[in-house]
This record gives C-alpha cells, sequence and structure tokens, in this order.
C-alpha cells in the first residue's frame, strides 16, 4: 500500500519534472499577482506592510486554485486514473498520494518564495516566519480540499470556473487563519493558537478529505 | 422492521409522491400566506419602538428569518444529500434540487436586507459583519452546488455529485462559521453588527418567530411545486 | 469465479441491458458482442467495478465486489480504449509504473523483454503512433500470467495481422493455464470458435 503511494508521488514528481511548465506556472502565477496589488492599490509602505499577509494568502490561494484543475485532469484523459482506481491501494490513499504530490510540486515552492514577497511589501522581518509556518501548514490543506473539487468537476465544461466557486468556500477558515495568525504576530500578540488551529485543519483535512475525493472520483468516472 | 418502515419507503416512488406533493404544496402555501402576514404585522405594528436604531431596524422581521431559513434548507439539502446515499432513492436528489433555489433565496433575501439594514444604520450598504460574511459564504455555497449539478449531463452523476458536495458543504458549514466570527473580531471589534444584540421584547420574538415559520411553510410549498416538475421532467 | 447477477444498465436515460446473468470461471473465454452503442464498453466496465449497475451486483468468489474494492481488483488487468500510456514517459517506465500501482514489482529486463515482444520502440511514448501505443499497453499481458482475471476492450484494435495473432495466442494461453477472459471485439478473431459468446443486442 505504502510502496503504491510511494510510485505515484515518485511518478507525480517525474512527470512535473519533464513537463517543467507547470511548477513554474503556479510559481509565476502567485508572483504576478502579488505585484498586481501595489499597482491597484497604491504603493504607501505602511499600506502595503498592513496588507501583506492578506495579499500573499490571497495570491497563494489562487495559485493553488489554478494547478488544481490538472490534478485528474491529464490522467482522466489517457485512461491512467481509471487504472488507478484498479490499482493495489485503496483509493483514498492514491488521492492523498496525488495531493502529496501537487502540494510538493504547487504549493511548496509559495512556501519557499513568499519570503521575497514579504520584502517586496516591507513586511516586519520577524512575521516572516510566521508567515511561512502559515503557509506550510496551510497550502497542503488547499491541495488536499482543492482534490475534492477537482475530482467532482473532472471532465466538465467549464471546469476551472466551476472548480473555484465550489472550492474557495471550503478555502475561507484557512485564509483566514493563516492570514489572521501573521497580524495577530504583527500586532505583539501570540499566533500561537491560530498556528495550532491550521494544524488541526491539517490532521482532519488529511483524515477525511481523502475520502470524500475517492467517493468524488468514483462518481466522477462512472 | 414494521409497517412504519414500508410506508416511507412508498413515498419514496416517485409516482407515489406526486399527489400527496401536491397536497402538501396547497397546504403549506396557505399557511405560508397565514403565518407571514400574522408575523409582519405583529413585527410592524406591534412590536415597540426600538430605543436606538427608531423604525429602520424594523427590517430584522425579514432579515433574520430569511437567514434562519437561509441556514436549515442547506442543512435540509445535506440531510436528503444523505438519504440519497443511504438508501438509493431517486426522490431524494429531486427534493435536493428543489430546495436549492429557496435557500439560495433566503439567503440573498438575508444579505439584501442586511444591506438596507446598514444604510440608515450605519451608513453604508454593506457591513463585514460576522453574519452577513457568513450568508454571502453560504450563497456561494449554494451557487455550487446549482452550478455544479446544472453542467453534469447525465443525472445520476449530476445527483450523487450534488449530494457529495452538500455533505462536505454542511460539514464547513460550522468551521467557516467560527472561522468568520474570529476573523470579525480580529479586524472591528464588536462595534459593528447587523443584530439586534440587546434584550429583546417578547413580542420582538413572536414576531420573527412567526414570519419563520411563514417562510419555511413556503419554503415547503415551492419545493413540492418544484419536486412535482421534477418528476413530471423525469418520470 | 466471477458471476454477474441481474444486471441492469442505464446511461443517458437509455436502458442499455438488462436483467442479465453471467458467469465466467477459471479456463473460460467470454466474448461480449453487440453492435456499437449496445452497453458493450458499459458491461466491461461494470465487471471490472469502474461503473455502478443501475440493479444487481457482481460477485467475485461469492463477495460482491462492492466490498471487496481492491482486494477484488488485485485480480484483474483492465485494458480499456484508452491506452492508458502517458506522453512523458518511455514505453518501459509506463509499464513498470502500471505494474507496481497494481502491485506487482518486475524487473528491469522483464519489462523490456515484454515491449521488445510487441515491438514497441524505446521511444517517449508521445512520438509513439496510435497503433504501437496500443502495443505498448498490450504489453503488461506478458507479464500478467498470474493475474486470474483479464477483461480486455477492443484488444484488437488498431492491430497488424502480426501483433492481433500474437495476443490472441497469449489469451489462448492464459486461458489454458486456468485463466479467465473476457473481451469485445468487432473483428472476428480465431479465438471465436474457443469463446463463449454474450450476446448484448435486443
Amino acid at each position: 500500500m505504502l510502496a503504491v503511494a510511494r510510485t505515484l508521488v515518485e511518478r507525480d514528481l517525474l512527470l512535473a519534472l519533464r513537463r517543467k511548465s507547470d511548477v513554474f506556472t503556479a510559481l509565476l502565477f502567485f508572483v504576478i499577482v502579488a505585484s498586481l496589488f501595489p499597482l491597484g492599490i497604491g504603493a504607501e509602505p505602511n499600506q502595503l506592510r498592513a496588507i501583506a499577509p492578506g495579499v500573499i494568502w490571497v495570491a497563494a490561494l489562487l495559485s493553488s486554485m489554478l494547478s488544481l484543475a490538472r490534478l485528474f485532469a491529464a490522467d482522466h484523459a489517457d485512461g491512467t486514473l481509471e487504472q488507478m482506481l484498479l490499482g493495489a491501494a485503496p483509493l483514498g490513499i492514491v488521492v492523498a498520494a496525488k495531493a502529496a504530490a501537487h502540494w510538493l510540486v504547487s504549493g511548496l515552492p509559495l512556501v519557499l518564495i513568499a519570503p521575497l514577497i514579504a520584502l517586496q511589501y516591507d513586511l516586519e522581518r520577524p512575521l516572516h516566519g510566521v508567515l511561512a509556518l502559515s503557509l506550510l501548514l496551510g497550502t497542503p490543506v488547499l491541495s488536499i480540499i482543492g482534490a475534492i473539487g477537482a475530482a467532482l468537476t473532472l471532465g466538465l465544461r467549464g471546469g476551472g470556473i466551476l472548480l473555484s466557486l465550489l472550492v474557495l468556500p471550503l478555502y475561507v477558515p484557512v485564509l483566514i487563519m493563516g492570514a489572521g495568525a501573521v497580524e495577530m504576530a504583527g500586532a505583539g500578540l501570540d499566533p500561537g493558537g491560530q498556528l495550532l488551529l491550521m494544524g488541526a485543519f491539517l490532521v482532519v483535512a488529511v483524515a477525511f478529505a481523502p475520502l470524500a475525493t475517492a467517493a468524488a472520483l468514483r462518481i466522477s468516472l462512472e | 422492521m414494521t409497517t412504519q418502515s414500508i410506508k416511507w419507503f412508498w413515498f419514496a416512488s416517485p409516482a407515489t409522491f406526486y399527489p400527496l406533493a401536491g397536497t402538501l404544496a396547497r397546504v403549506t402555501g396557505l399557511l405560508a400566506a397565514v403565518f407571514t402576514l400574522a408575523g409582519l404585522y405583529v413585527g410592524f405594528f406591534v412590536a415597540p419602538t426600538d430605543a436606538q436604531q427608531g423604525e429602520a431596524y424594523r427590517i430584522i422581521y425579514v432579515h433574520v428569518p430569511a437567514a434562519w431559513m437561509s441556514m436549515f434548507i442547506y442543512v435540509v439539502m445535506a440531510f436528503w444529500a444523505a438519504v440519497g446515499f443511504a438508501m438509493q432513492t431517486r426522490l431524494s436528489a429531486m427534493m435536493a434540487r428543489s430546495l436549492a433555489p429557496t435557500g439560495a433565496l433566503m439567503t440573498f433575501i438575508a444579505l439584501w436586507t442586511g444591506s438596507l439594514w446598514g444604510k440608515p444604520t450605519w451608513g453604508t450598504w454593506w457591513v463585514w459583519d460576522a453574519r452577513l460574511t457568513s450568508e454571502l459564504i453560504l450563497l456561494f455555497l449554494y451557487f455550487g452546488y446549482m452550478a455544479l449539478v446544472a453542467s453534469i449531463d447525465e443525472r445520476r452523476r449530476a445527483d450523487k455529485a450534488g449530494a457529495l458536495l452538500l455533505l462536505v458543504g454542511v460539514v464547513n458549514i460550522p468551521i467557516i462559521h467560527y472561522s468568520v466570527q474570529w476573523w470579525n473580531t480580529l479586524h472591528q471589534g464588536a462595534s459593528v453588527s447587523v443584530s439586534k444584540g440587546s434584550s429583546m421584547a417578547p413580542s420582538m420574538l413572536t414576531g420573527m418567530l412567526l414570519v419563520a415559520l411563514g417562510f419555511w411553510m413556503y419554503s415547503i410549498a415551492v419545493a413540492m411545486v418544484r419536486v412535482r416538475c421534477e418528476i413530471r421532467e423525469n418520470e | 469465479m466471477l458471476e454477474g447477477e441481474s444486471l441492469e444498465c442505464e446511461r443517458g436515460g437509455r436502458k442499455l441491458f438488462g436483467p442479465l446473468s453471467l458467469g465466467l470461471a477459471g479456463g473460460e473465454l467470454l466474448r461480449i458482442a453487440g453492435p456499437n452503442g449496445s452497453g458493450k464498453t458499459s458491461l466491461l466496465r461494470i465487471l471490472c467495478g469502474l461503473l455502478e449497475p443501475t440493479a444487481g451486483s457482481v460477485r467475485w468468489n461469492g463477495e460482491p465486489i462492492r466490498e471487496l474494492r481492491e482486494d477484488y481488483s488485485r485480480h484483474l488487468v483492465y485494458l480499456g480504449h484508452a491506452p492508458a500510456v502517458k506522453d512523458e514517459l518511455t514505453p518501459a517506465e509506463n509499464l513498470d509504473i502500471t505494474c507496481r500501482l497494481a502491485g506487482g514489482v518486475f524487473p528491469k529486463e522483464q519489462i523490456r523483454e515484454a515491449l521488445r515482444a510487441y515491438a514497441v520502440p524505446e521511444l517517449p511514448a508521445r512520438k509513439l503512433s496510435q497503433g504501437q501505443r496500443r502495443r505498448a499497453a498490450l504489453a503488461r499481458l506478458l507479464v500478467s500470467a498470474s493475474v486470474p482475471l483479464w477483461l480486455l476492450d477492443e484488444p484488437f484494435a488498431a492491430l497488424d495481422v502480426a501483433a492481433a495473432r500474437f495476443t490472441e495466442e497469449l489469451v489462448q494461453k492464459h486461458v489454458g493455464g486456468g485463466g479467465a477472459v473476457a473481451y469485445t471485439t468487432h473483428q472476428p478473431t480465431a479465438l471465436d470458435a474457443r469463446s463463449r459468446v454474450l450476446d448484448l443486442s435486443r
């Protein structure tokens, strides 16, 4: 069972490596969106510092959502997804493995590049750590909950937009807690509670979302 | 298992449910009119004027019941989704589909009346308070369900996919609600709130409950009419 | 081994077939026949567990496959319309990964042997022709002798005569060794003489 999961993660990483555009698209989108806000709002330093956590989080959210559509679509198109449903591991494990690979390719790079964006917004140094931690805890949740939406909208016309509509309400708690943690820290308060809550989100999401995604895949592949 | 459970399954067949739905629609439609008018009468003429907000506050007699119903209907839809998965009945999916537009309407009314309340009270057409923000997200959840079900041509897949989405949504609602409330306290403190926080006179509560009952009857009536349309289209 | 009881299938509001019952034991070859749109692929997918029948159930050694899930799919190989070959990988990598996901690990040499037997070149899969992809998918059968049930959807489509003959022999060998094979096809093959036929046309 774990062997299958490992094979799947390695496979998806190998595919991402050979199709390099995927990684860079997500990253580039993240950076571009973050750069748009000062252009729209004005570059007043105090204002930027204040909106930085929110902007970075929203950009991460949108970037994650953009790459979700591809989670199952390619495998569905060439028939490999069907084979995974008939594989040796429970579908929940298969889904978790794919979501993990998705996070490694589309989520983790955001965590690593976020400090650079934070510099762009002149976010106070001590807050960079909280920001990175909040993204580290939050982006996997985005991948794993987003997988439910990706599975439900598999193969539908208007897939990308529909996926966003379905998944954004579910993302709201993560966004609020993630950006909120950084703001709490910025106000001199302890963000521990929020970060702990995000950890709890992660645990619960990992425990239950793959099951919902597996059910959704079976429904979509009928 | 007794005759009781056999009776439920008898009505689970769309063909048998059809006439029952018609009767229910007429009865609840009438009750809806009665209760809503009674509630609005109490709210607008019997309940006392608010000390701080004057007459404008009376919009809550529509706003609060609509908000209650918007939540309630979503939960009922999720209930039908669960029943559909457990019992594999076609009618459950039809019930969920029939309730969705009314649920969305209630949410919209809650948002709209909330906005109307905001203008004379706070001077703005929109207030980012906890309840209104939660209602907005609830509206997205309704739209998401309706859009998903509408974009799947294969009926069985549409029913099941919608049902799954409802179950995922209903589980997330408390989490969303809590997060939004916390977010509200983080950013604005307890100052701005589209709700009647302090003590409520008994007549105010009566008014709201009566209107809520009226909205509930209305929702059932409309859902029954829609279910009949669905049955006619598909059986 | 495999039993289908009172299976019914409804797609897009139309009833495709049913109620129909079938049984497939070791050493048996079953050909599912019928015109286009009669539900051959749907029936095969129902037997795999990919599609839920509108009514009826499928059983593997007496137990419903809905409950067995991967304990059932471990015992079968399903080759559908799509070759299940990823463009960015080589045929060898594809076959290796497909086998691993199904629970079987094979030495590299055995994988290469299988692909050579089907004359699949060692190019990235995106450069292969339709026929070559099909053959790359079929190569899986060469390492699946130990998997009892083979469900093949149009296995001979887009194959040249040599490859088709080779595949027929493979199927015969599998059945001869106690395996069970159910397949759909449009073309007449040498297998027709040996197989039971389930005709879905009404």
